[in-house]
């Protein structure tokens, strides 16, 4: 590691040394109490008793111990249904997201078609576009979509389709290709390969990396995804466990700790993610960052 | 054939028989011609039905809808300037908008000092590093849903955790989102706690990319370390601090779940343009042309800022 603002020697200082393990301790003070205590207090909340939830003066570690909300919540509110449908979206959603931004990719980094650099130029400058702005008349268009005129509004397609051409991931993958050996692919070729056999048998062999991250960011965007799925999504069995939380939310019949349960269960799964795949994810998002 | 046509355009040469030129010419020609239907039988289904189904064909369709009178049920007519003419005359319009810039410059008080200041400690820590650089992320990993309902329970006035602990310490207690006065900081607080992670997280690597020759020679100068923030930290971290400003302006000014959750659809404290659009479109009256002119409104805002971003991350590879 190279130094930073404080050099080594200073560091030896004993003055130095005291500041330093003062800032140290108050920084892992501060991360626990703002980072993991509210955690904490969803996890810890999720097992009391209603009465203790409602009391003014809750105590640090709960006085009841109800795991059991967890499974009514899974059970009578149905969260075990709305886990699996959000499941189902996210794994057709990664899987259309990677069909389509792979082959885009491929095609205009490798096959350089004509007008390929307009294209690319209208993808990328659809990042402009904000997609909050757009919800409206993208909406009208799910309801009613051009050309093959269907109702697309409570189906998994009204998230998968828009979803489908991420500018952010065809750029990734785009720029991967783009330094992939060209004698490899050449060779493949002259092996008598077509250009499908080439994108299966030699590319995405040698792109893993790369789609590790564009995989786990689509899966995390779609199971983290409110706004969009909260307006196409109206019916309740269609929902997303984001959206049916919003739902369950406002309705009297929901104990508070059913809820608190449910939203533990809806964030099990982005945590495991994380911890698993903290590395890609942290690195990812810095090389990304300058570009979406 | 004994050359054989490899690559865009190149050639290999396999010394056995020099074939005519005509022939060369073909074989490249029918492998330029051959790329381009492959190219765009890959390209077909991103380029097309969905690219440009769901990003340049809705900008176009919301500019017309914003000149129409449209609610799904009749068919859309032509209203002239009509839905512009009704937006600029609700006294919710500019009330959504002073509450969006508002809660746009809170949020970028907080969300955007704050990642720069703990990056720049925490890049100096020598422990721990694994743990502070998950333990900051992790709120980020939270559905968004999990985090406005979870600070929606601590904001609760009676038995919230937030007033528990100020009563505890004897200190007044608040109603948080539910007096005017704190509802927009509670808001913003929210935001800020969820959102924070990924921007430390990229100032972090933006950092650790400052060559430590840099440091060294304000030291050999005389500099002490708020010296050495200022004259090598700040400027060397310059574009990216200018990027991540951009970015978080048309983030935040997109605010929706937190007022949707936390204060309601109605409370004039805090609706923001987006959750107008929303009440127009997906409320009662269903105008999705007034909420395509709102929408557009806000377009306008944020395209400025988005093509400054475009501008500045532009790359030299053709795009």
């Amino acid at each position: 590691m190279s130094r930073t603002l404080i050099s080594a020697a200073e560091f030896r200082r004993p003055r130095t040394r005291n500041t330093y393990y003062a800032v140290l301790t108050g920084t892992v003070v501060l991360f626990a109490a703002v980072f993991l205590f509210p955690m904490y207090w969803l996890v810890a909340g999720a097992v009391r008793s209603p009465q203790e939830l409602a009391d003014s003066t809750p105590s640090l570690i709960p006085r009841t111990f109800q795991p059991g909300n967890y499974v009514d919540a899974w059970n009578s509110l149905q969260i075990a249904h709305f886990f699996l449908v959000t499941v189902e979206y996210a794994a057709g959603g990664w899987i259309i997201q990677l069909l389509v931004d792979v082959a885009a990719a491929y095609a205009l980094s490798r096959l350089r078609p004509a007008f390929g650099r307009l294209w690319l130029a209208l993808i990328l400058a659809s990042l402009m576009l904000p997609a909050a702005a757009l919800l409206v008349p993208t909406y009208l268009t799910v309801a009613d979509v051009p050309l093959i005129h269907r109702n697309l509004l409570n189906t998994p397609w009204a998230l998968w389709l828009p979803g489908a051409a991420n500018a952010v991931n065809i750029w990734l993958l785009k720029r991967f290709f783009d330094q992939l050996p060209a004698d490899l692919l050449d060779a493949a070729s002259i092996d008598g390969a077509g250009r499908l056999r080439t994108l299966w048998s030699v590319v995405l062999p040698l792109s893993r990396p790369v789609l590790a991250v564009v995989s786990i960011f689509a899966i995390i965007g779609i199971w983290k995804d409110f706004l969009w799925p909260y307006l196409v999504l109206q019916e309740p069995t269609a929902q997303t466990l984001s959206v049916a939380l919003a739902r369950l939310s406002t309705t009297s019949y929901v104990t508070p700790n059913e809820l608190l349960a449910g939203m533990v269960i809806a964030s099990v799964p982005m945590v495991v993610v994380f911890l698993v795949f903290q590395r890609h994810i942290l690195a990812g998002l810095s090389a990304g960052s300058l570009k979406g | 054939m004994a050359v054989v046509a490899a690559g865009a355009g190149r050639r290999v040469e396999v010394p056995v028989r020099r074939p005519s030129r005509r022939s060369v010419r073909w074989a490249r020609l029918k492998r330029r011609v051959g790329d381009n239907v492959a190219a765009y039988a890959f390209l077909a289904a991103g380029l097309l039905c969905f690219g440009f189904f769901f990003s340049w064909y809705p900008l176009v369709r919301g500019i017309l809808l914003s000149f129409q009178q449209d609610n799904l049920v009749a068919d859309p007519y032509w209203v002239g300037l009509d839905n512009f003419h009704s937006l600029f005359r609700d006294p919710l319009f500019v009330t959504a908008w002073v509450n969006t810039v508002k809660f746009t410059g809170i949020a970028l008080l907080f969300g955007y000092a704050i990642p720069f200041v703990l990056a720049i400690v925490l890049n100096e820590l020598r422990h721990f590093r694994g743990f502070f650089r998950v333990t900051v992320y992790l709120p980020v990993m939270l559905p968004p849903i999990v985090s406005v309902l979870l600070w929606k329970y601590f904001y609760e006035p009676d038995s919230g955790l937030f007033n528990t602990i100020l009563g505890g310490l004897h200190l007044p207690k608040s109603q948080w989102t539910q007096s005017p006065g704190m509802a927009m900081l509670s808001l913003v607080l929210v935001s800020t706690w969820a959102n924070l992670g990924s921007a430390t997280i990229i100032y972090l690597a933006g950092l650790q990319n400052i060559p430590g020759e840099l440091y060294e020679a304000a030291e050999l100068d005389g500099a002490g370390v708020w010296q050495r923030i200022r004259h090598v930290t700040i400027p060397q971290m310059r574009f990216l601090l200018l990027i991540l400003l951009l970015l978080q302006i048309v983030a935040t000014m997109q605010v929706f779940i937190e007022p949707l959750q936390l204060t309601g659809t109605t409370d004039p404290h805090t609706i923001t343009v987006l959750v107008l659009v929303y009440r127009y479109a997906f409320t009662v009256n269903r105008d999705f042309g007034l909420a395509a002119a709102m929408s557009m409104l806000l377009f306008c805002v944020l395209a400025i800022f988005s093509a400054l971003y475009l501008w500045l991350t532009r790359e030299g590879d053709g795009a």
